[in-house]
């Protein structure tokens, strides 16, 4: 099992050197003259008023929150599903008691409109 | 004798195994299968922005590229690279360097990483890990964290709206690709990719056609591709979250985009199409020589692009979505039919198909996918008549974005 | 190097990292910026994961904390009014009661892992896991699999999670209508 992820260790420090290179090629070639004109934040052709970081909606916590609450949805159901040429037909009451009651959990968010996108 | 067995490894993809007899090192095997793995995936890639060009300008009756590199234009990503190579890497004023920087870097290194789970051939596997699905999922949700990063980094209001709508459209349709994919793992009965392509004796596009259907429409909007390319939607939000990069750091997000993309083909094939099955050819022997496996990596290669294909063609046939259109569509229609289907493929192998036969089974599942894929259809449609409110987004009343 | 195993050495850098990382994420005034160091000590923890031979435990650790409540929490910082890019005072009057809140929980949990936790032999405290069968590890995901449903083990936690996660859900949704009925106004 380590030696598996020897693999991914090694493959996790050599990784970067691709990008890295790029970049440090591009950096050693290219021409560097900045102006204060150029390095000007892009606008679409006048001047950026304010600061960039503005506040959000709220919808894109809510997305995220559902997306919470399937994704540790998964991290039960994915041993589950490798296991169950092991489980009895019981554990199958269980699995789809399980998603039910998170199949509720996105109906109540859809009815309570907070699904939708405004 | 030494260089015979050599080239009976290389034929046969077995180059570790031959370096293992000759007692090399563990980690030097592993780091030459690391670069191996890396440089081909960066060479496909070059020869696959020129593919997808030619064939996008084939598609909309244009030559594409022509002029460099023979009649074919071949050399035109080697020419378009090296000119980025030239071009300033301007930073504007005001950037937050350290997310800035780090981005082009990790994005890359991400979707790298995840090609070390995908078995190219018999035996031929960076590695195989008992958990190689999860570790896919983990690492592109890895990948949503740069988009972050280069999105706040850049002090500009486009490319943090980009990002946000980037991450919203990432996470939302990971859980339909997730959900889809819990089909197959539960049928082969193991997260390994080695494992999973082993238990496709029947590719699983057949035996459960919506599972395949739902993680092809989930992946062209984790890649975002065309018809759910808005993180780059021109019109609305410039380039998106990569608007101030520029030089190689920028060819960077764009080198990420087609590794994904080419990842997402692999990975579609090793989960649905059976990987480098082919009617038995990868096992072929000739003589003591392992033939199959280099026959195995042809017959991986072809599906890979076959897929890609599709790809290309629905980039160059399909407007964008908006994107209001874009989440209804996975909060209110993929996301619920996904799980209906695991559940039914759940109780269906359980309780009805725990001692059939392969053939029947797999028949049984996939009319059962194909039932309720019509079933899903026909409510929608009924529901449209009514007048009621659609669940289609195609259907919906236009709402004001923003 | 000091009688240390690679093992060891390994361990400690990546609970230095960890620890020096979840530092920041209290001291540093940027809240992204906090946000950011608090996703590099979850990757430290994950990576202790790997090294206990926990794959699937590090992949959740990655899908879940860096994936999803990372994005979470900064999708929270970005909805707040004025923290965006303020520098706010990381400390307030609270500061004490929470250290001693931590000391006290840290001394607790140190006590029932050396007293009543047979696995970890409380020999050294940098002693690494016991020698375990390999095939175990490997097998581990289908054997956590099978706990999960089984009734003898962890069935009532696993549907207990999914009460807790629906409940969690509406908490969240019921905050955060009006806001959303406000932004539609």
């Amino acid at each position: 099992m380590l030696d598996n992820w020897q693999f991914i260790a090694i493959f996790v420090l050599f990784a970067p050197l691709i990008p890295g290179a790029a970049i440090g090629a591009n950096w050693l070639l290219s021409p560097k003259k900045p102006n204060r004109i150029k390095q000007e934040t892009y606008e679409c052709g006048v001047e950026a008023v304010g600061s960039s970081w503005i506040q959000f909606k709220v919808q894109y916590y809510i997305y995220a929150l559902v997306f919470v609450v399937f994704d540790i949805e998964a991290v039960f159901l994915f041993p589950i599903a490798a296991a169950y040429g092991l489980l009895g037909a019981f554990a199958v009451v269980e699995i789809v008691l399980f998603v039910l009651i998170l199949v509720a959990a996105l109906a109540y968010t859809w009815g309570d409109g907070s699904l939708e996108w405004v | 004798m030494d260089i015979m067995e050599l080239l009976k490894s290389l034929l046969e993809l077995d180059l570790g195994g031959y370096l293992q007899s000759v007692g090399t090192a563990v980690w030097v095997i592993n780091l030459i299968g690391v670069l191996n793995l890396a440089t081909a995936c960066m060479i496909i890639v070059i020869f696959l922005i020129w593919l997808e060009r030619k064939v996008i300008a084939r598609m909309q009756d244009r030559i594409g590229p022509n002029r460099v590199g023979g009649k074919y234009g071949l050399l035109q990503s080697v020419a378009d690279a090296t000119k980025l190579l030239s071009k300033e890497l301007i930073t504007p004023a005001g950037v937050d360097r350290i997310p800035y920087n780090v981005a082009p870097v990790l994005i890359v290194v991400a979707s790298l990483l995840t090609w070390a789970v995908i078995p190219l051939a018999p035996g031929v596997i960076g590695v195989d890990l008992n958990i190689a699905v999860f570790f896919v999922l983990a690492i592109s949700s890895v990948s949503v964290v740069t988009f972050l990063l280069a999105g706040w980094g850049s002090n500009n209001k486009y490319a943090l709206l980009g990002a946000f709508r980037a991450v919203a459209q990432m996470v939302s349709y990971e859980v339909p690709m997730i959900v889809s994919l819990l089909v197959p793992i539960l049928l082969a009965r193991s997260m390994s990719t080695v494992d999973i392509v082993e238990a496709q004796g029947i590719p699983f596009i057949v035996v459960v056609p919506l599972s395949a259907l739902i993680f092809f429409i989930s992946a062209l909007a984790e890649t975002g591709r065309t018809p759910f390319d808005l993180l780059e939607a021109d019109s609305e939000i410039v380039a998106g979250f990569h608007i101030e990069y520029s030089g190689m750091k920028f060819a960077m997000f764009f080198l990420a985009e087609f590794l994904g993309t080419l990842f997402m083909s692999a990975f579609f094939v090793v989960i649905y199409l059976s990987g480098y099955r082919f009617f038995g050819v990868e096992e072929l022997m000739i003589g003591g020589l392992h033939i199959g496996a280099l026959l195995g990596f042809i017959v991986f290669v072809v599906k890979v692009f076959l897929v890609y294909f599709v790809f290309i063609w629905i980039r160059a046939t399909l407007p964008r979505v908006r994107i209001d259109q874009l989440l209804n569509f996975n909060w209110k229609f993929l996301v619920p039919l996904s799980l209906v289907l695991l559940l039914t493929v759940a109780v269906m192998d359980k309780l009805f198909l725990a001692d059939a036969a392969q053939i029947p089974k797999a028949a049984v599942l996939m009319v059962t996918n194909i039932v309720v894929g019509w079933v899903t259809v026909e409510l929608l449609r009924r529901r449209d008549n009514d007048g009621q409110t659609a669940v289609s987004p195609i259907t919906e009343e236009a709402v004001t974005a923003h | 190097m000091f009688g240390l195993e690679f093992d060891q050495i390994f361990f400690v850098l990546i609970a230095a990292v960890t620890l020096g990382f979840s530092v920041l994420v209290v001291t540093m005034r940027n809240l992204f910026h906090a946000a950011l160091a608090l996703m590099v000590a979850f990757l430290g923890v994950a990576v202790t994961y790997v090294t206990l031979g926990a794959g699937f435990l590090a992949m959740a650790q990655l899908l879940v904390y860096i994936g999803a409540i990372s994005i979470l929490i900064i999708f929270g910082i970005m909805m707040t009014r004025r923290i965006m890019s303020a520098e706010e005072e990381p400390f307030n009057g609270q500061a004490g009661l929470a250290a001693f809140t931590a000391v006290i929980f840290f001394a607790f949990t140190t006590y029932v892992f050396i007293n009543y936790w047979p696995a970890v032999p409380a020999v050294s405290p940098l002693a690494m896991a016991p020698e375990v069968d390999p095939a175990m590890i490997d097998n581990s995901v289908v054997l956590l699999g099978q706990a999960f449903v089984n009734p003898n083990a962890y069935v009532l936690p696993f549907e207990v999670a999914s009460v807790m996660l629906l409940a969690a859900l509406v908490g969240s949704v019921f905050i955060a209508k009006p806001r959303i009925q406000e932004a539609e106004a």
